[in-house]
């Protein structure tokens, strides 16, 4: 029994020192070296400064940008130190109800009908309340909003979309998406 | 259904028994201490290591030596790893400064990590230091599966011995399992992570000044390290808190296909090493047929459920999908669905879309897989366990119905190994049950629910099933980080853990005794696809039995209620 605990220590402590220092730290070592930008965290500068992570998810309230879905992270979300999503249930009256209102205010936004469906993506918060992405849809009917608010030609915002819309990875690998910290640095540039 | 979507479905199905196939001949060469690629690297390592602990390679242990020692281990594991938590905050390596944990999340964590559950009641870039993530965290997550292949290693020496009393030894098992199968995999594996935007490194979290001039504070850390063997060793406990559905753990469709790829590919490897080892590749086949065919029908379920959608979402007039809540828009809803799929098939327990907001139907099946057991390829090393329970089972029913001996690979199949082996079914089972019946009558359990109606009970079973079946995986509106939770759910993993090690053990330790009796015209065959068939049925009517009554008060009635119009 003695001999069967000492064992036991001695090779928790020796594993230890294998997988949980020598192995992680190789792994930062070599990934400095090799993928420096993304092991930092794959961030974004403007002059100089970082303003984010290309992909975490940001806040943007203001017409002239493209608007980030909703968010269930931290007080007002896309807290990036308490990613969350919001939890709630299919039959959970809140969800439908807070649905309900977020497509409402999409079409006053947006100026839509009160006909016109909505991307299921901007009016859901994500999985992580992080999500860097929107779906192509929730990227058209936000075009027109934006070049107004820039005074803009409707083409060149449409352009910009068309330009930042990623297809499916390898071709068929998830969902067409559009980053939205990219296109709006893109249309700040313009 | 769109065809991309079953391009996606198919294609990783292919390359997954592609990957699994040669993995599962290498294990069995790696388990049988044969000669492998990794030999002139390992080898003076794995002598070094022996030398170090005072370890005998050569030592024979019977099942009671060899359950010993697993205990021992995990003990002293868990100890550790209370400690480590209780003092981080006067540690190096915390640039956030976090406390100590509180003693019930740090007993339930310790657990947790150590019976290969990985159920997270607290959040990971706002509760735990950059060392307790690498000398805590990852190293359980190296261990619990190792253990895991060693003790289904001495089953499986059992089940092929001949009169003998070993089982082998469980240090040089778990030390092989680390060095030639998970390190080098979770090595390659991060890198490649990081290559796709994964984050690796020890700086501080960063403040920026957003496009829009918010101020946002970003989590950093070594994630990829963790990643890597989080997914390979069906462990599933994220750095962050919404596991892989954050973007740094989970960056891209590529990166999401390849640890859906890692959660199943020890887990499906194991069925074929096990027809090598057993020398009777059809044994494997035949467990492999029936787990897929389970695999697939569960995600029909799934995916069927997520795509026909949520009708009272519909109606406001949606032009996409209508179940985008807790989902992310790179991976969409055939990537939600079928991770749910294969996290609960397996003990994994990552999630990469939050299961709470699935629709009902669509939440029943991550919940269902592992009510079933896990048996659906399974955890590393206990997936296969649980699925040769199901087969003893099998053989025995089968027995009784024809008149023949029960007999596999061999050997009478008896008394003693029938109850052990109906304990290992019947103990998880009753831990949910009791767990979570418990749970909904009393306010400290009711008081943490967090969606009303039915959804409410479903909160509850599901935290009790993915605690007795060691999957971490959760209903995360259920706030359980909560002294009762945090006590009631970390006995319930121990349950699960032990229910599935001991009593294995013991059948082990009781067929290694035994004769192996000539094949017969009396002798059933257990490498039939009708013996597929008799396997997939005791697992479905098994757990249907057990589990339909709570189910139908949970997600069954809630999703005539969704499509009846109803709310809550």
């Amino acid at each position: 029994m003695l001999k069967t605990m000492g064992r036991a220590i001695m090779l928790l402590l020796v594993m230890t020192l294998l997988t949980g220092i020598a192995y992680p730290l190789v792994v930062t070592g070599l990934a400095k070296v090799i993928f420096p930008k993304q092991a930092e965290g794959s961030l974004a500068y403007k002059n100089g400064q970082p303003i984010g992570s290309v992909l975490i998810g940001q806040n943007f309230s203001d017409a002239r940008y493209f608007y980030s879905r909703p968010s269930a992270a931290g007080k007002d979300g896309y807290d990036a130190t308490s990613s969350s999503g919001s939890n709630l249930g299919p039959t959970n009256k809140t969800l439908l109800d807070s649905v309900a209102t977020r497509a409402k205010q999409v079409r006053t936004d947006n100026r839509l009908s009160a006909a016109t469906p909505v991307p299921g993506d901007l009016i859901t918060a994500s999985a992580s309340g992080l999500d860097p992405d929107i779906s192509p849809e929730a990227a058209q009917i936000q075009v027109d909003r934006v070049a107004k608010a820039r005074n803009l030609s409707e083409q060149k915002v449409q352009a910009l979309v068309d330009q930042y819309t990623q297809g499916r990875q390898l071709g068929f690998l998830g969902e067409p998406r559009v980053n939205v910290l990219k296109l709006n640095m893109a249309l700040d540039s313009i | 259904m769109t065809s991309n979507d079953l391009m996606q479905l198919g294609f990783y199905l292919i390359v997954l028994i592609l990957l699994a196939i040669p993995l599962g001949r290498y294990m069995a060469k790696v388990l049988q201490g044969e000669k492998t690629f990794f030999d002139g690297v390992m080898g003076p390592l794995e002598r070094l290591i022996y030398r170090i602990c005072g370890i005998d390679a050569g030592q024979e242990m019977n099942w009671k030596q060899y359950g010993l020692a697993f205990l021992v281990f995990n003990l002293f594991g868990l100890v550790t790893l209370f400690i480590l938590q209780l003092v981080q905050g006067r540690l190096p390596l915390n640039p956030q400064g976090f406390a100590g944990v509180n003693w019930n999340l740090a007993f339930n964590t310790a657990v947790s990590f150590t019976t290969n559950t990985n159920w997270q009641a607290y959040g990971g870039e706002s509760t735990m230091s950059y060392l307790t993530q690498m000398v805590g965290l990852t190293v359980h997550n190296f261990f619990s599966p190792a253990v895991g292949v060693a003790v289904l290693v001495a089953f499986i020496r059992g089940l092929i011995s001949r009169q003998g009393k070993s089982l082998g030894n469980f240090w040089v098992d778990t030390t092989r399992v680390v060095l030639w199968i998970l390190l080098p995999l979770s090595l390659i594996f991060a890198l490649v992570l990081v290559s796709q935007g994964v984050i690796q490194n020890l700086a501080p979290y960063l403040t920026v000044h957003t496009l829009q001039g918010a101020s946002q504070t970003i989590a950093m850390g070594p994630v990829a390290s963790q990643e890597a063997i989080k997914m390979l060793g069906t462990n599933g406990g994220g750095f962050m808190n919404v596991n892989s559905a954050h973007p740094f753990e989970n960056p891209t469709p590529f990166t999401n296909l390849l640890e859906m790829l890692a959660i199943l590919l020890i887990p499906v490897a194991q069925v074929f090493a096990f027809g090598h080892m057993v020398k009777d590749k059809k044994q494997g086949r035949v467990i492999f047929g029936a787990a897929l065919v389970m695999l697939v029908l569960m995600l029909g379920i799934c995916y069927g459920s997520e795509i026909a959608g949520n009708p009272q979402i519909a109606k406001i007039g949606i032009s996409t999908s209508s179940v985008m809540e807790g989902k992310e828009v790179r991976f969409g809803v055939v990537n939600s669905a079928l991770w749910a799929t294969v996290t609960s098939a397996t003990s994994n327990g990552s999630v990469n879309a939050m299961h709470d907001s699935f629709t009902p139907l669509g939440g029943m099946v991550p919940m269902l897989n592992i009510m079933l057991g896990e048996v659906i390829f399974g955890g590393v090393g206990v997936g296969l366990k649980g699925l040769l329970i199901f087969v003893i089972l099998t053989v025995f029913i089968v027995g009784l119905m024809v008149g023949r001996t029960p007999e596999y690979l061999g050997k009478k199949v008896e008394g003693f190994e029938m109850k052990m082996a109906v304990l290992a079914v019947l103990l998880p089972s009753a831990a949910i049950l009791l767990g979570s019946g418990l749970a909904s009558v009393i306010a400290w359990g009711t008081s943490s629910i967090a969606n009303p109606g039915p959804h409410g009970l479903s909160e509850i079973l599901y935290a009790f099933a993915s605690c007795a079946g060691n999957n971490g995986s959760a209903f995360g509106g259920l706030s359980a980080n909560t002294q009762f939770y945090n006590v009631a759910l970390g006995i319930t993993m121990l349950v699960g853990r032990t229910a599935i090690i001991v009593p294995t053990l013991a059948i082990a330790g009781s067929m290694a005794s035994k004769k192996i009796a000539p094949v017969t015209a009396g002798t059933f065959e257990t490498t039939s696809v009708l013996f597929s068939g008799l396997l997939v049925s005791v697992i479905l009517i098994v757990g249907a039995l057990t589990f339909f009554p709570a189910l139908a008060l949970g997600p069954i009635v809630e999703h005539l209620s969704m499509w009846a119009g109803k709310a809550f």
